[in-house]
């Protein structure tokens, strides 16, 4: 425990005292999600979008004028069940849906497009359709995006703070001086994988929180289910780290080797843009990796209010996932 | 004498590559153990398998009449030829992680007088120059109060005046009856510190004595060199045991005595004697 202790301080002062480090990781994600809620602050071409649930414009000929007004988008969404399209409208994803079937629309009262659009459909001769009224504040991109990004800073820190760490010591020696003393290999690994845990977790506390001050973003689900999810992922992805530092010594092959995991993860694990309408293999893949399962859980409950029971899949994929990357580790890690 | 370390017939082989090609000694205890040779003599590779750190292809090492246990970190000191030391953390911090890695290490007061790190010793480990880290690395080696320090190269690369400076720290250790192991390539460095010394080159012992004894035994008298060839370009090389016989006829042959020297042997002569070649070529 001595052992553990005083290495834990060495590696956790190393990360703070290495400003250029300590601030890259804390700046990066900051400026990227800044970055990113003014450059899509803004909303597309059409004023208003509008999603239609059954049928088209055959079978509401009073509709007519409206559909054809080109300033609205119409979406339609052909077998998707009327809930899930609300949901959008909840959203503010959506400003109006027509169910032509049921001759419904639906308006969301706290969005301000909805009594304009409103009033268009009135007066282009919507009247005959019923109102329904739902409520909901809108998502914004950054709502969305904050977990991503948050993620990805997760995702590099853990993999390079102790994978290219460990084989940076081991190429110069470090590792070799270690293994000259008392101090087992089990130690060392766990006292540098608890000394990034912490620091990973605070981070991504500071980062949240720093961002959220200004920017005040959704949050639906408890705080707590939050911390585990990022918690669990952090543990997965610094046992990725360690399955790379158990035997590399180059750190040009370790840097490389890196890339090649992180790269597929960004694009595919969702951390920009949505993979909803992508093909199924690539959906396939990206179940596959840890910052998938956080992207996924972390935004169900940021944006869904999920609670523990929704993300257990999630969770349970982390923890699998953790302790056979662990077992890996252990079974190859090599002092030299 | 008691013996601390046996090494028996020690090979370790790199693929077709015989790094060591079966050494066998003795270390008596409290000695200073010296193991010398030019750059790839194997020098390394024994000493770090003396260690423990590198696995023998062949033979075996004895500390104590018993194979190396687990607990035998617990009694060594180790040097490193180039080791790299944690960076962004000071030389007390480093010194305070080393003490928590061993059961009863020496206290801080200690480590800092011996290895004289008073002046240096809040200072960050990448700003310590050649021969300060040299010291913070004995440190770390005498933290233990180990039974046996081994040092490969320890004062490689120092000026003249670290090199002495260090050579007090290793004495001052001696006292302390700490067995040392040392590897180097400097002939001055193994006749001012060892008792015992060890000549290898191509993996294996050319001769095993106390430095007395080995120049003893291989030369009598006096060392002559001369220039010599048509420009003088060339040296020619005399070992006699009648410095004024030698002379005389020196003189007889009329010899141009520009740039004569005459010197006792050392080890340097030594070396060259059986390996046909400089140390540190």
């Amino acid at each position: 425990m001595k052992q553990f202790a005083a290495m834990f301080k060495a590696r956790t002062m190393e990360f703070v005292r290495d400003r250029g480090t300590f601030f890259w990781n804390l700046l990066f994600p900051i400026v990227l999600v800044f970055g990113f809620a003014f450059a899509f602050s803004g909303r597309g071409q059409e004023l208003f979008t509008v999603g239609i649930v059954t049928g088209a414009s055959e079978t509401a000929p009073d509709l007519l004028h409206f559909l054809e007004i080109e300033q609205i988008e119409f979406v339609e969404y052909p077998s998707v069940a009327t809930e899930t399209v609300v949901e959008r409208l909840r959203r503010h994803q959506l400003d109006m849906v027509l169910d032509l079937e049921q001759s419904e629309y639906y308006v969301n009262v706290e969005s301000p497009n909805g009594p304009i659009i409103e009033m268009v459909l009135g007066a282009t001769g919507g009247v005959e359709l019923e109102r329904r009224e739902v409520t909901g504040e809108p998502i914004r991109y950054v709502d969305w995006l904050v977990p991503g990004v948050i993620g990805m800073n997760m995702m590099f820190s853990c993999l390079f703070g102790v994978g290219f760490v460990i084989v940076r010591y081991r190429k110069n020696g470090v590792l070799k001086r270690l293994k000259a003393t008392p101090v087992s290999a089990l130690t060392f690994v766990t006292a540098q994988a608890a000394s990034r845990l912490v620091i990973v977790v605070a981070t991504s506390i500071f980062v949240f929180a720093g961002t959220d001050l200004f920017l005040k973003f959704m949050m639906n689900g408890s705080y707590l289910n939050l911390l585990l999810i990022t918690t669990l992922s952090i543990l997965c992805m610094i046992s990725v780290g360690l399955v790379f530092a158990s035997r590399l010594r180059s750190e040009e092959l370790t840097s490389g080797l890196m890339n090649l995991v992180t790269l597929p993860m960004i694009i595919l694990s969702g951390v920009f843009f949505s993979l909803e309408g992508s093909p199924p293999v690539m959906q396939r893949i990206a179940r596959a990796f840890p910052l998938t399962h956080f992207t996924e859980a972390s935004r169900a409950i940021m944006l869904d209010g999920a609670g523990f029971l929704e993300i257990l899949p999630n969770v349970f994929f982390l923890v699998v996932l953790t302790v056979a990357l662990l077992l890996i580790a252990a079974l190859l890690f090599k002092w030299e | 004498m008691e013996t601390i370390v046996q090494v028996r017939d020690l090979q370790k082989s790199y693929g077709h590559v015989r790094a060591v090609d079966g050494v066998s000694f003795d270390i008596p205890v409290e000695s200073c153990f010296g193991l010398l040779g030019p750059n790839g003599a194997g020098k390394t590779t024994t000493i770090e398998m003396m260690e423990g750190i590198l696995t023998p292809s062949g033979g075996q090492v004895l500390f104590r009449g018993k194979p190396i246990d687990r607990h035998f970190k617990e009694k060594v000191g180790i040097q490193f030829q180039s080791t790299a030391l944690p960076e962004f953390i000071t030389v007390k911090e480093t010194l305070e992680m080393f003490r928590a890695f061993y059961p009863d290490p020496r206290p801080m007061d200690e480590v800092i007088d011996i290895c004289s790190l008073a002046d240096i010793i809040s200072r960050d480990n990448r700003k310590l120059s050649g021969g300060q880290r040299q010291r913070l690395l004995l440190a770390l080696a005498i933290v233990p109060y180990p039974e046996i320090v081994f040092l490969d190269e320890p004062t490689t690369g120092l000026d003249p005046q670290a090199r002495r400076n260090f050579w007090k720290l290793i004495e001052r250790i001696r006292l302390e009856k700490t067995t040392v192991v040392l590897t180097t390539h400097y002939m001055e460095e193994a006749q001012l510190l060892c008792d015992r010394i060890a000549i290898m080159d191509h993996g294996r012992i050319l001769e095993l004595d106390t430095p007395e004894n080995l120049l003893a035994k291989h030369f009598e008298g006096v060392v002559v060199r001369v220039p010599a060839g048509a420009e003088g370009n060339e040296t020619m090389e005399l070992v006699t045991s009648n410095l004024d016989e030698t002379m005389k006829s020196l003189l007889a042959e009329q010899t141009n005595l520009d740039g004569l020297s005459i010197h006792k042997p050392n080890l340097e002569d030594l070396f060259i004697k059986l390996t046909g070649s400089s140390l540190r070529s």
